[in-house]
């Protein structure tokens, strides 16, 4: 039975990793999870230099979902290559970087500064909802997506993944500006913009105001587009959205997606990854597949 | 990779004041690893409900396995626990967090609210040392008191209340001073404003002063970066001027922590 996928020519053992900002850098869920059962781990962005985030609160709960507004806080790249990337190559799993930046100059500068560096993908986070500069501003102008994803390329030596807002009219006129632009892959999606009410203290309910919505409530939604961009572009797609079991991973894989990565469920089952990594090797067990790759958007056959 | 989360028995459940709640809970694995300060994450059985809950452990029962937690009903998570009854099972991940550092000094413990509970454990704990403990609550109303038979009978309780109806009226503050309260460590617990003032209070003095923080969390255990608060100096670990209340607290040095 084979669960290996290809990304841009990088061999993943199986479709399974991380959501960017939901498992750090992999170290606090090392005490949970055997890392190296997964097929990636996306670390939370980083910028060139310290970010210190958003103020608190932070995040709320909502039905089935959760809104955040972390404001992408992050120790900067030098501290990231001197602690974060040892830590991860003590396991046998492949590790992709989330990228943030206010400028594209920013972007290219953690880019360069990765070129030399063992990790294997690069994930270029311009679809943040919850930053005032850079984020999400490269990700709702499809000329902006397609520059700054050109301009990436010619610093990065390994293959980028350009991860994709859903805040946007038509999801594939992003995925397209993308391609067009020299990605190597797509993720999708980053969060939704909500906004939740305290009724009891009368304000909002993150200081942001705003704040990205995640978890099972987005799910559908996130489907959907990944159905749609396999459908519009060449380039393989990370799917994600609210998985936080293996039917939610196989309806990405069915719909398009070659990889897909787990999120908020992290945050409310520290084991989920490695739960999803062995029912879709059940799955597929029971239901006569020999090759995950032959799932991949088989609805679309 | 040994951590998971654990389902376990309610032992008892009861209501002590309006809203606040006392739960027994048999978990012999964390009870045996728990220390005074430490919290616990408690999960919804209703899906909709994501986020774990986390609440401060209240007693420890090492020889029986036993945890105690008394939380406060502030939503539909909290509600849903003070509907469980003895038998009932819940999901819960810990213990979590650093806890207080037990010192071996006159000690002052302060909780207000429902930052009473985890100075129960604190109080039990000093006690069993053989340390002087003496403890200022306050509360609301007379009313709504709770945890006095426990704190009462692990030192010399004061109280403060905000109508004057029991103690002091005033705050932890203002019992403080009426009382000619001293110490050489306070352990505290509660809103921040009464955090601030306790701090304003006690550094001044030269007095250690370990405050416990609370903050809306997601992960528990350091990786969601939601519940940080300030910190003097830069961090080590986030390279930032955040601490992770959950991993890197709730319990912090006062002068660390920018109130």
């Amino acid at each position: 039975m084979n669960t290996k996928v290809n990304l841009a020519g990088v061999e993943l053992k199986n479709p399974v990793m991380t959501a960017s900002g939901t498992f750090g850098s992999g170290a606090e869920y090392s005490e949970f999870v055997d890392l190296s059962r997964l097929g990636a781990v996306v670390t939370k962005g980083v910028a060139n230099v310290p970010w210190p985030g958003n103020p608190t609160p932070r995040i709320a709960e909502t039905h089935g979902g959760m809104l955040n507004a972390i404001g992408l806080q992050n120790p900067g790249i030098d501290v990231f290559c001197k602690r974060d990337i040892p830590f991860l190559k003590k396991y046998d799993t492949k590790i992709i970087v989330n990228v943030c930046g206010k400028s594209t100059e920013d972007y290219c500068e953690v880019v360069e500064r990765l070129a030399d560096e063992p990790v294997d993908l690069l994930e270029i986070n311009v679809s943040c909802p919850n930053v005032k500069e850079g984020g999400i501003a490269f990700g709702q102008d499809p000329k902006a997506l397609e520059a700054i994803t050109r301009e990436v390329k010619k610093y990065a030596k390994q293959p980028i993944i350009m991860k994709l807002s859903p805040n946007v009219t038509d999801i594939t006129v992003m995925a397209k500006a993308a391609e067009a632009g020299g990605a190597d892959i797509l993720s999708l999606i980053n969060t939704l913009t909500g906004m939740k009410i305290d009724i009891y203290r009368r304000t909002f309910a993150i200081a942001n105001k705003t704040g990205g919505m995640s978890g099972p409530a987005v799910k559908p939604v996130a489907v959907r587009m990944v159905n749609q961009v396999a459908n519009a572009v060449k380039l393989p797609i990370i799917g994600m959205g609210g998985i936080a079991t293996y039917e939610d991973a196989l309806e990405f894989i069915m719909a398009g997606a070659t990889a897909v990565s787990i999120g908020t469920a992290n945050f409310y089952n520290p084991t989920t990854t490695v739960e999803v990594v062995e029912g879709i090797e059940n799955y597929m067990r029971k239901y006569g597949f020999n090759d995950i790759n032959d799932l991949v958007g088989i609805v679309n056959r | 990779m040994n951590r998971e989360k654990q389902r376990v028995t309610v032992i008892s459940q009861e209501c002590l004041a309006d809203e606040i709640y006392s739960m027994w809970l048999s978990c012999p694995s964390i009870a045996a690893m728990a220390k005074p300060g430490q919290f616990i994450n408690l999960y919804s059985k209703n899906g909709a409900n994501l986020m774990p809950r986390p609440i401060s452990i209240c007693q420890i029962d090492k020889e029986n396995g036993e945890l105690r937690i008394v939380y406060r009903v502030a939503g539909k998570g909290t509600k849903e626990f003070s509907g469980f009854a003895a038998g009932d099972t819940v999901e819960v991940l810990g213990p979590l967090g650093n806890g207080f550092y037990l010192k071996d000094k006159k000690a002052l413990l302060i909780g207000g609210g429902i930052g009473v509970p985890p100075m129960v454990g604190v109080a039990e704990a000093l006690k069993a040392a053989g340390c002087d403990v003496t403890i200022v609550a306050g509360y609301r109303s007379k009313e709504l008191t709770f945890l006095m038979d426990e704190l009462n009978a692990s030192g010399t309780l004061y109280v403060a209340s905000d109508d004057g109806s029991i103690g002091t009226k005033g705050t932890v503050i203002d019992a403080i001073r009426e009382n000619s309260i001293e110490a050489e460590v306070i352990y505290s617990c509660g809103p921040t404003p009464m955090l601030r003032a306790i701090k304003n209070y006690a550094l001044p003095l030269g007095i250690e002063t370990q405050i416990s923080m609370e903050e809306r969390m997601a992960c528990g255990i350091g990786a969601c970066l939601a519940c940080v608060c300030k910190s003097k100096e830069v961090d080590h670990h986030t390279n930032v001027h955040n601490k992770r209340i959950c991993k890197d607290g709730p319990v912090f040095y006062a002068e660390e922590i920018e109130l």
